[in-house]
């Protein structure tokens, strides 16, 4: 049975339908991303999803429970987190900001104290405890903010870009430590973003909204591979997306299997282990030499080209070998080559060219 | 020149002899101009913090009602409250004309808007996502108020002094409806008044230093909390 389930759900703007969800469900544990263009619906659906916004219709399930019914908004919405794009913390002590959430539940004195330095910790935010909370960098405030959500330990968290407006580097390693908490505490998850690479280190499922609808929603791998429309292919088709099984480790690089084909990529994995890899399509060389043993080149596999498509200065090869790959060429290499669709075809693309996603367990 | 100087020395051996009438005077105002304050900023914090997180056809006039209160003329509501509360009025029966009550009751209708409008800008002033993060952390509308008071409790200090501030040195409204009857409901400022009108230069000085120091004196702690306070 699904922690959550949605249906026929409605929201409208002025008579206007800005949400429309015929169904939607969530598993309990998962971690779902919903990607999507600004303007999509993603932040009204997650607003709706925590009741923090009024709907026309619909009906919403939590745990079996009807929480649709005015008076079960606040005891509904105390079960769960909602993690905003801007910190929105309170002018007080980081501490107590991460307390807040706490204290409107009227938890006790010790275990306020209890949880907040466990997830203080969890964040890495304990030796900024005592500070205003307005004297904190954009990541720190979007770290207090993580903590004050994890600390009433939600059944369901809804993150609304939480690494929209941060540096690289601090969204990188907030990233990392998103996904470790979400593991360690086993809570499910909503993420919107509109990062596709973000979505995929963070969820185990995918879904795309375009215009207030759930345009695909299914695994990582089928959402990306397969999209269902263009907008879904502008989303997430510019790579190639596949998962492997880690089969033996060697000084730095390792060897998986994808669908029957053995590919060296680089990073560090376990034996065993089910990583997805991205390749970005100027990294894949296309020939007739089944070897290029001479090169450095580590990746050599056969291929069928099923299909070509202009791109202005140079085509996009559609690649089958046994999972999709893409490449692009210029006009010269089509003429010389004599790339045809249809026509069998070496892809090379080299061990450091794989960027590897590692899953969790 | 000797005016001032006789009057400064007049007003120095007043106010350290704890003159009896000085002092009732003293005392009266601060209890009228106090009690008007709170009345004022129970009114004005919950009107204004209503109207600032609530969306109703006319909110635009509304607001422009409350702003253009903060400028309520004193005269005016002095008038008003004197038609209403005279012996014919309809609430004459009361008979509250030329009482202290009465003195409230107007400084409590100058000092409103002025509370209001101030609560009015500061609640709006908070980011507007900032009650959605606070209800989706789980409060009840009375706790998500409550937070959103404690966000907004700088410029809520600066609603408490600037209508404390407008009501201990209003005068029109406090002469009209009070009458400044000596020892029953003459204040610091009706009391300048007529000291002035009858020449007696000394006593209205030393009524005007006490009047000074009591609005720095206020403003003082309210502002040392303010900049405590202060975000850096």
């Amino acid at each position: 049975m699904p922690m959550l389930i949605v249906n026929n759900l409605r929201v409208e703007r002025g008579g206007i339908p800005v949400l429309d969800i015929p169904h939607f469900d969530l598993e309990e544990g998962e971690n779902l991303a919903i990607l999507g263009p600004n303007g999509a619906g993603k932040t009204t659906f997650l607003l709706t999803l925590a009741r923090l916004l009024k709907y026309a219709q619909g009906e919403l399930l939590f745990k079996q429970q009807d929480i649709s019914l005015p008076e079960t908004a606040v005891s509904y919405r105390r079960r769960l987190a909602v993690v905003f794009q801007e910190p929105l913390l309170l002018n007080k002590t980081v501490f107590n900001n991460v307390a807040a959430g706490l204290k409107i539940r009227g938890v006790g004195r010790a275990e306020i104290e209890n949880r907040v330095s466990r997830y203080a910790e969890l964040v890495k935010i304990t030796h900024l405890l005592n500070r205003d909370a307005c004297k904190l960098s954009g990541g720190e405030a979007q770290r207090t903010n993580l903590a004050r959500a994890f600390a009433t330990e939600p059944e369901l968290i809804l993150l609304d870009e939480p690494f929209a407006n941060l540096d690289a580097p601090s969204r990188d390693s907030l990233i990392d430590d998103l996904h470790n908490i979400l593991r360690q505490t086993d809570t499910t998850a909503i993420l919107a973003t509109h990062d596709r690479l973000e979505a995929l280190r963070l969820a185990d499922r995918l879904a795309v909204m375009d215009g207030g609808k759930i345009v695909q929603i299914g695994d990582c791998h089928e959402v990306m591979n397969h999209p269902v429309n263009e907008v879904v292919a502008t989303f997430v088709g510019m790579e190639a997306v596949f998962s492997g099984c880690v089969q033996a480790i060697t000084d730095g690089s390792f060897s998986m299997s994808v669908a029957g084909h053995i590919i060296e990529a680089l990073g560090k994995v376990c034996v065993g282990e089910q990583v997805i890899c991205c390749i970005r399509p100027e990294h894949i060389i296309i020939s007739y030499d089944h070897s290029m043993a001479d090169t450095s080149v580590r990746n050599n596999l056969p291929s069928k080209i099923v299909k070509i498509t202009p791109q202005g200065p140079f085509f996009k090869l559609h690649l089958d070998c046994g999972f999709f790959l893409a490449s692009y060429v210029t006009q010269q290499s089509l003429e010389n080559l004599a790339l045809r669709e249809g026509k069998d075809v070496t892809v090379s693309f080299k061990a450091t060219a794989v960027h590897v996603i590692r899953r969790g367990k | 020149m000797d005016l001032l100087v006789d009057g400064f020395l007049k007003a120095a051996r007043l106010l350290f002899s704890l003159d009896r009438e000085v002092l009732g005077i003293t005392l009266l105002s601060l209890q009228v101009s106090g009690t008007a304050t709170l009345i004022s900023l129970f009114l004005g914090i919950s009107c204004g913090t209503a109207v600032a997180l609530t969306a109703f056809p006319g909110r635009n006039l509304v607001v422009s009602i409350i702003n253009a209160g903060m400028a309520l003329p004193p005269v005016v509501v002095g008038l008003f409250v004197t038609v209403f509360l005279w012996r014919n009025g309809p609430f004459g029966f009361m008979e509250l004309l030329y009482t202290p009550a009465a003195m409230i009751i107007a400084q409590a209708i100058i000092a409103t808007p002025i509370v209001m409008g101030i609560t009015l800008a500061a609640m709006q002033s908070l980011p507007s996502k900032l009650r959605l993060q606070i209800m989706a952390l789980g409060a009840t509308r009375m706790q998500m108020l409550w937070i959103l008071m404690q966000e907004a409790r700088l410029p809520l200090l600066a609603a408490v002094m600037a209508g404390f501030g407008g009501v201990i040195s209003e005068v029109g409204a406090s002469i009209m409806v009070g009458g400044n009857i000596k020892g029953y409901s003459r204040v610091l400022t009706t009391a300048t008044v007529m000291e002035t009108g009858r020449g007696n230069f000394d006593v209205a000085i030393a009524l005007s230093i006490i009047l000074l120091f009591f609005v720095f004196l206020i403003n003082l702690v309210l502002t040392l909390i303010q900049q405590r306070e202060r975000p850096r």
